[in-house]
């Protein structure tokens, strides 16, 4: 069945942690930073006779997640265990939601070049993190062949939301643009860091294909261990590659779940010499079920923010849909409108928040500041505006010190650097009129630095052209 | 003065120490010394508790009640040596309460069981007579309090455990309404039906032990307030509405020496002014002992599963983690527990859960509508509490199912929530007749009040009279 | 009266006894190693005391609620305010096996 087109059919479960203060049935301090085994006590150690206690603050955030992804919040919800064995279970079971989950049926649209994508999301739950277990010995560190393992319970307890969406990606590029959207929706209702470094966010894929244009659902495998929206995007790659080869082969899938190596850009299978858990699901008898008052619903929704995807699909008009959507998702975007609204040039004022500004804290930035280092951008020295862009989030900052600075763009100045500079590079001048415009770039770049970044980068651009063209 | 324990009630106890006639740590030493003289035959205690903490009157606690600092068992090996690093809420406050621990209880293995035979460290026998059971799971408590060696005790029923032994032994104990006594700290084996109850001599004990433990605990979720206790003190029945199940008082498997004391009860109940009359619960007699043979053990089965090794308890040798929890656990448990954990596990696996767990949870809505229907023309419901008196010690120990039956009455209620006081009625044999008084839920000062009034006409003497 | 009957081994129609293999794969899920002994026993009891709660499919519940408590409590929570954990010293008080400050077990694989 080879030339034939195939379509990636793409599942996402995402594990989200919440930065409540405590954890989700006990009370014991939540996060880092504590000494291995501090944050415990007789609940999260499963002791005899301990009980879970729900956190209210758990519950209400996973409502509001819920409610952001346009999700039916379940008038009741149950908590149920899942029993199986594993050293970083205490109880032999982990509290979680089935049957009757917080939060059903929602969506999240992901504005492409395309069109808007939708992605349903299934249901989205509450339930508890295990703790962390360590394998030593035997090849460092990897489970296979090692002497023991140690376990630390200060992780385990943590409130995890767990969301499922359908399969609805189709592209690896679809399945980033999702997540960064999720992830920025997740940060800005305040409840998680959302983080995959840390652990604070992650990500599974479920991946199956299937001919193009046919709605049939094949055999799908499990992707795990990604730790990156990107390694996500190249998991699913390499899986679907994996798949449409036996296709094509006349083979079948066998639904097995895989490791993603991303250094290698290897699928490993975990073998699991067992058969699949039957994890016995029953309602959790230790605990009542959950009837969120509409009061409190209503209440939470209102706190929910406008969706990234609809402040994308807004402000796209006005910038383009790759600049609206690094700003939105990276919370750059209220900045934006703020610092155009105080006199900037859109587009300008869009470039420089977004290649400068990233990780920024943008709220501490003020936007009228802002606005007039933007609009003097090539006017003052490259190293004024580059300082000044580093402290304008620092309180009580000025513009006014950097734009009395002048950039030199007097050409009688320029133009011995100039021609110094392109003398020492015959071969990258050739290259360039050989067609590399490209290396335009490095000439500019050399000239600056000659000039300890006092030069005009615009006056000095221009210059180099016109000799280059000479 | 040399304090004889046999015959002290707690109440007696509390006079003693307001009058500053002994101290707290006086009587705690008494009962120590009573143990040392007459706990070798029973074998009612697992350990005793050498320092009195507590200048109130000294309480025996069953062994699946966490004690700081005290060795907790639960009668079984998995537990051995494991000592609790906090207190269970009911011991707590009694601690709070200033009632020093005498010691801790024998008990069937994780609770599960109707003789005491299925404790890990031996069985306790009956004081009134030592070739027969006590009754179980909370045997030993039951067995302490009739025999002189606690004043009051607490234990814990999920379908029966105090109720049946208490029954057996001769004595007062009372399953309170599910959800008024806290669960925290108490080894769990079915989490909706498990609730700590108080055991001791007469009702008026009962009362006041339960008034001390009883309440909602923001450690226990499924916790709620309780109306204050009432110390019952009249001795009139008078408007006080009894109905009498007809299943429940004609089952397969009474005794009729035990039919023949309940009905003396009864009929000493209209004579103290109580309005008599029939009622029904059929299916819950019928289908409650198979409703609790699979809800109990499937919650049991997911409790049970932290006993693995890992973090506290008997841990086995192996190579590897699954072999390690395997073995601990075979180790560790009785034939009992397995019995149950397998049960469970079926019962609830892929394929069995609307069968078996699903149905269960349903018949569980059935038994709580048609004892709902009773309460509705009656305050109190009363039957038999053990359809047997007390057999002898490897009796039914060789067939589950024939030990399972003495449960036949005192479960359906339990299914339901609902509090439920045994109240010695009798002999049959030699041997204690119990009588079960049912109420609605937070009925309990209808039953003490109900009870006490029936204890003091019926004059039954709690000392066993081979111990008198 | 049923649950008797059954003790007795009355056999109804469909026969609910369960096999040597369920009570296998059963004592997996449970991490339960048993004997050849206790598995052939433990074949044995079960199969009587499923026979005696299987009872329960007699009755048509299709209308009949579940009752997971006998309370109709609901939204019973706590405030997120931190409690003291335990110090190490507690936390490791009963524990079979530890290094350092983690707990030590063989390994999973």
């Amino acid at each position: 069945m080879t030339g034939h087109e195939w379509q990636p059919v793409v599942g996402l479960e995402i594990h989200v942690q919440l930065k409540t203060r405590t954890k989700m049935f006990c009370r014991c301090a939540n996060g880092y930073g504590g000494g291995e085994n501090t944050q415990t006590c007789p609940v999260c150690l499963g002791f005899p006779g301990a009980l879970p206690v729900m956190n209210r603050q758990a519950v209400e955030w996973t409502i509001k997640l819920g409610l952001a992804l346009d999700c039916e919040i379940a008038p009741r919800a149950v908590f149920a265990r899942k029993n199986y064995f594993y050293p970083d279970l205490p109880k032999g079971y982990q509290i979680s939601q089935y049957d009757l989950p917080s939060c059903t049926n929602g969506k999240v649209l992901v504005p492409t070049p395309d069109g808007d994508h939708e992605i349903g999301i299934v249901r989205a739950h509450l339930e508890e993190d295990a703790a962390k277990t360590t394998h030593v010995g035997g090849r460092t560190g990897r489970i296979g062949g090692a002497d023991y393992s140690l376990v630390d319970f200060n992780r385990g307890g943590t409130p995890l939301v767990e969301i499922v969406t359908g399969p609805d990606v189709h592209s690896s590029e679809d399945a980033r643009r999702f997540l960064q959207l999720l992830r920025q929706t997740i940060v800005e209702l305040g409840i998680s860091d959302a983080e995959m470094e840390k652990g604070t966010l992650r990500v599974d894929a479920n991946v199956s294909v299937r001919p193009a244009g046919s709605s049939e659902l094949r055999t799908r495998c499990e992707l795990k261990n990604m730790n990156s929206f990107r390694f996500v995007a190249q998991g699913i790659d390499a899986e679907v590659k994996r798949q449409i080869a036996l296709y094509e082969a006349g083979e079948e899938v066998v639904q097995e779940t895989y490791d993603f190596d991303a250094g290698s850009g290897t699928l490993t299978a975990r073998r699991s010499k067992e058969e699949a858990d039957d994890y016995r699901y029953f309602p959790e008898p230790d605990l009542v079920p959950v009837e969120p008052p509409a009061e409190l619903v209503e209440r939470l929704r209102a706190e929910v923010p406008e969706s990234p995807a609809r402040r994308i699909r807004r402000i796209e008009g006005e910038l383009d849909l790759d600049r609206a959507v690094v700003l939105v998702t990276g919370g750059l975007d209220g900045l934006w409108q703020e610092t155009v609204e105080a006199g900037a040039e859109r587009v300008a004022a869009a470039n420089v928040i977004a290649n400068r500004l990233a990780g920024a804290d943008a709220a501490a930035v003020e936007p009228a500041e802002l606005a007039k280092l933007v609009e003097a951008r090539d006017r003052i020295p490259r190293t004024a505006l580059d300082e000044a862009l580093g402290k304008v989030a620092e309180p009580g900052f000025s513009a006014a010190p950097y734009l009395e600075q002048e950039a030199v763009s007097d050409s009688a100045e320029l133009e011995p650097i100039v021609a110094r500079i392109l003398e020492a590079n015959p071969g990258q001048v050739a290259a360039y009129r050989g067609g590399k415009e490209g290396l335009l770039g490095f000439f500019v770049g050399q000239v600056m630095k000659e000039t300890g970044g006092k030069a005009n980068a615009r006056a000095v651009s221009e210059l180099v052209r016109e000799k280059l063209q000479a | 003065m040399k304090i004889d324990t046999l015959r002290l009630t707690a109440e007696e106890a509390l006079g003693l120490i307001e009058r500053k006639e002994a101290s707290g740590a006086e009587l705690h030493r008494a009962y120590l010394d009573a143990i040392a003289e007459r706990d070798g035959e029973l074998h009612c205690y697992l350990r005793t508790v050498e320092a009195a903490e507590g200048e109130g009157v000294p309480i025996a606690l069953k062994d699946v009640i966490s004690t700081k600092g005290v060795e907790t068992t639960a009668g079984s090996r998995i537990l051995e040596g494991y000592v609790p690093v906090f207190d269970a809420t009911v011991a707590a406050r009694c601690r709070t309460a200033g009632l020093p621990t005498i010691g801790k209880t024998n008990t069937d293995e994780f609770a599960m069981g109707s003789s005491t035979e299925n404790s890990a460290y031996g069985p306790t026998h009956n004081p009134w007579d030592p070739t027969r059971v006590p009754g179980g799971s909370g045997g030993g408590t039951a067995a302490a309090v009739s025999a002189g060696l606690a004043p009051w005790g607490l234990g814990s029923d999920t379908g029966g455990s105090i109720k049946q032994p208490s029954a057996l032994c001769g004595n007062v104990g009372l399953r309170p309404t599910y959800g008024t006594v806290s669960r925290f700290g108490v080894v769990a084996f079915a989490s909706s039906l498990d609730q700590i109850g108080p055991v001791a001599k007469n009702v008026r004990d009962c009362a006041r032990l339960y008034a001390i433990v009883a309440g909602k605990d923001p450690a226990d979720s499924t916790t709620v307030d309780v109306p204050e206790v009432v110390l019952p003190e009249g001795e009139s029945l008078a408007g006080v509405r009894i109905g009498v199940p007809k299943e429940m008082n004609e089952a397969e498997g009474i005794e009729p020496g035990v039919t023949a004391a309940v009905q003396r009860a009864i009929e000493l109940a209209r004579e103290l002014g109580a309005e008599v009359g029939e009622c029904e619960l059929p299916r819950s007699v019928e289908y409650g002992l198979a409703c609790y043979y699979l809800i109990a053990p499937a919650e049991a089965s997911s409790n049970l599963a932290r006993y693995d090794g890992v973090r506290y308890g008997l841990r086995a040798d192996a190579e590897g983690y699954y072999e390690m929890v395997e073995r601990t656990r075979d180790a560790g448990f009785g034939d009992e527990p397995k019995r149950r954990i397998m049960l469970g596990t079926y019962a609830l696996s892929a394929g069995y859960y609307d069968a078996y767990y699903g149905q269960a949870q349903k018949v569980r809505t059935l038994i709580a509508r048609e004892h709902a229907a009773a309460f509705e023309r009656f305050d109190v419901l009363v039957s038999p509490t053990s359809p047997t008196v007390a057999f002898r010690l490897g009796e039914k120990a060789a067939d589950p199912l024939a030990m399972y039956l003495s449960d036949l009455l005192t479960i359906p209620s339990c299914m339901a929530g609902l509090p439920g006081l045994n109240v010695p009625c009798g002999l049959s044999e030699g041997l204690p007749v119990g009588l079960q008084l049912i109420g609605p839920q937070l009925s309990e000062n209808t039953l003490f009040k109900a009870g006490h009034a029936l204890e003091r006409a019926l004059g039954f003497d709690p000392v066993p009279e081979r111990l008198r | 009266m049923g649950f008797a009957r059954a003790a007795t081994r009355f056999w109804k129609d469909e026969h609910v006894a369960i096999t040597r293999e369920e009570v296998l794969h059963v004592a997996r899920l449970a991490r339960l190693e048993l004997t050849d002994d206790e598995v052939e026993r433990l074949t044995g009891e079960l199969s009587a005391i499923l026979e005696a709660v299987s009872k329960v499919s007699e009755l048509d519940l299709a209308d009949v609620p579940p009752t997971s408590h006998p309370l109709e409590l609901v939204n019973a929570w706590a405030e997120d305010e931190p409690h003291e954990s335990l110090p190490l010293d507690d936390v490791f008080a009963n524990a079979p096996a530890r290094e350092g400050d983690l707990f030590k077990v063989p390994p999973t694989a």
